[in-house]
């Protein structure tokens, strides 16, 4: 994939209500970002730095205030209709997973492919059924979220996003609700993943496996992209103070 | 303690308590002019049904829209719901049923008290029912509707799939409960003399002065009509459970 943002901006203003005037909060402030044609792009950056609201831009969830995003080429929409049509060519994980609690894990995963891309039953079970197996998985098909752990819950996620067969993935912070000994299993299988050569945008805060599985990382920080580069330079030798701020803030939590 | 057990045992000290009070009150029991009427109790208890039925499924539906329209982002549909709601929740249904029967059906030409009685009970029912349904859609995370987007399904498929099926189960008890108030306001009907279970047992109680005799089947018949639907709530409840993840 071969992304390119020029001059976005996200601004949310909440109404004035009981005497509390409007307030505006510009979360993205004319951002920047164009890539190579690369397989994987990590972000980074401090919390509240407009990351995760760049990633919702570029899944189709939100439509930024101003500015352009487009993928290959191919502008995003911005009207609902156009959107919901890209939400259903690439998949989306959410921090806290957002499973269907009513649904069994199996169920979550087959009702995308049944009511959006039209599969039959039998042929949604049959798509699932290998996946299921390969990330050990298939033992809880018939659980509910309720009965899962968090990291079989995120990979269940993973496994809902994928089995429609996405252009490309986006991540927002796939591990952060985990705990540590959970987080090994998610990202394992995001690694698998990359190393079968699926596309996907990461928002993450776990620098080892940035660098691990990037192929490039940019720095978000204030509403703009303050670095971007190929992983290795990145991690290289970082000459902007508030990434070297960050980078050690990093390691230390 | 098997359940049943437990309930069997508070069954019998409580009606216990009640023959003691009856006892000590040393009642001359009547029965025989009662049951001389017992065509009228179960005349009237299938009117109740009748009634009760017709009302309560369109209570769901004037509350289910309602709740809808709560939630409107149209400032004059929110409002018409919000003063439904608060107009027929803050006033008596027996004024309700009152101003309904003798001024709004007299004036478009309604004849038909029973029709009027089941509109005027489900308007009053549908306006507690809206708020449960509100607050039950009101309940459904805002990460639920981003995962359904996220998917890619429709607005209509949303409800349908994701945000109805939860609902559902979170107002299950609430709504349960208004039934059964549902079915007990029914006796209010009796005013605008719709000949209902419970004015049976006033004109049963007319002819024999047999007062106690008269009532306690009537408050028997209520409970047929409402532990099952209490029952039937606790079964739902259970098929509908799952923890919240």
């Amino acid at each position: 994939m071969k992304l390119d943002v020029r001059g976005l901006v996200q601004r949310f203003t909440t109404s004035a209500a009981g005497g509390r005037p409007a307030t505006t909060a510009t979360v993205l402030d004319g951002l920047d970002l164009t890539t190579g044609d690369i397989t994987a792009l990590v972000l980074v950056g401090p919390s509240g730095g407009g990351k995760s609201t760049l990633l919702r831009i570029l899944a189709g969830l939100d439509v930024p205030t101003a500015g352009s995003v487009a993928f290959d080429g191919a502008a995003l929409a911005r009207d609902e209709v156009g959107l919901r049509g890209y939400r259903r060519t690439v998949g989306t994980v959410f921090q806290a997973y957002n499973l269907f609690p009513h649904l069994t894990a199996m169920e979550n995963l087959l009702l995308p492919l049944i009511h959006v891309h039209g599969l039959s039953p039998t042929a949604a079970a049959d798509r699932v059924r290998g996946p299921l197996e390969r990330f050990q998985l298939a033992a809880h098909a018939h659980k509910r979220p309720a009965e899962l752990s968090g990291g079989q819950k995120q990979r269940i996620a993973i496994l809902r996003a994928l089995v429609i067969q996405p252009q490309r993935l986006f991540l927002d912070e796939p591990t952060s609700a985990l705990d540590p000994e959970m987080r090994g299993e998610v990202l394992d299988m995001i690694g698998e993943l990359r190393a079968a050569g699926t596309q996907f945008v990461l928002v993450t805060h776990e620098m080892a496996f940035a660098r691990r599985v990037a192929d490039e990382v940019a720095f978000i920080a204030d509403g703009r992209v303050l670095a971007h580069d190929r992983t290795a330079a990145f991690f290289g030798q970082p000459t902007l103070p508030r990434l070297q701020a960050f980078f050690t803030g990093a390691l230390a939590s | 303690m098997p359940r049943w057990l437990a309930h069997l045992i508070v069954v019998v000290l409580f009606a216990a308590a009640i023959a003691v009070a009856f006892w000590r009150v040393g009642y001359a029991w009547n029965w025989a002019g009662v049951w001389d009427y017992r065509q009228k109790f179960v005349q009237g208890w299938l009117t109740t049904v009748g009634l009760s039925v017709a009302a309560l499924v369109a209570s769901i539906a004037i509350g289910g829209i309602a709740a809808f329209m709560l939630r409107s982002r149209q400032p004059l549909v929110e409002a018409a719901a919000r003063i439904y709601v608060e107009l027929v929740r803050g006033t008596p249904l027996l004024v309700q049923l009152l101003i309904g029967f003798y001024v709004v059906a007299s004036a478009v030409g309604l004849e038909n008290r029973y029709v009027v009685g089941v509109a005027v009970l489900a308007l009053f029912s549908g306006a507690y029912m809206a708020e449960i349904i509100r607050g039950g859609l009101d309940a459904i995370p805002k990460t639920q509707l981003d995962s359904a987007r996220a998917i890619g399904l429709t607005p209509g498929q949303t409800l349908r799939l994701v945000v109805l099926p939860q609902a559902v189960r979170i107002v299950l008890p609430a709504v349960a409960g208004q039934l059964v108030s549902l079915i007990k306001d029914s006796s209010l009907l009796s005013v605008i003399a719709i000949s209902e279970f419970t004015l049976a047992a006033q004109e049963v109680n007319s002819f024999t002065y047999s007062t106690l005799e008269s009532y306690l089947p009537l408050a028997a018949g209520y409970l047929t009509l409402t532990l099952p639907l209490a029952a039937a709530s606790r079964w739902l409840e259970r098929r509908f459970r799952y923890e919240a993840a």
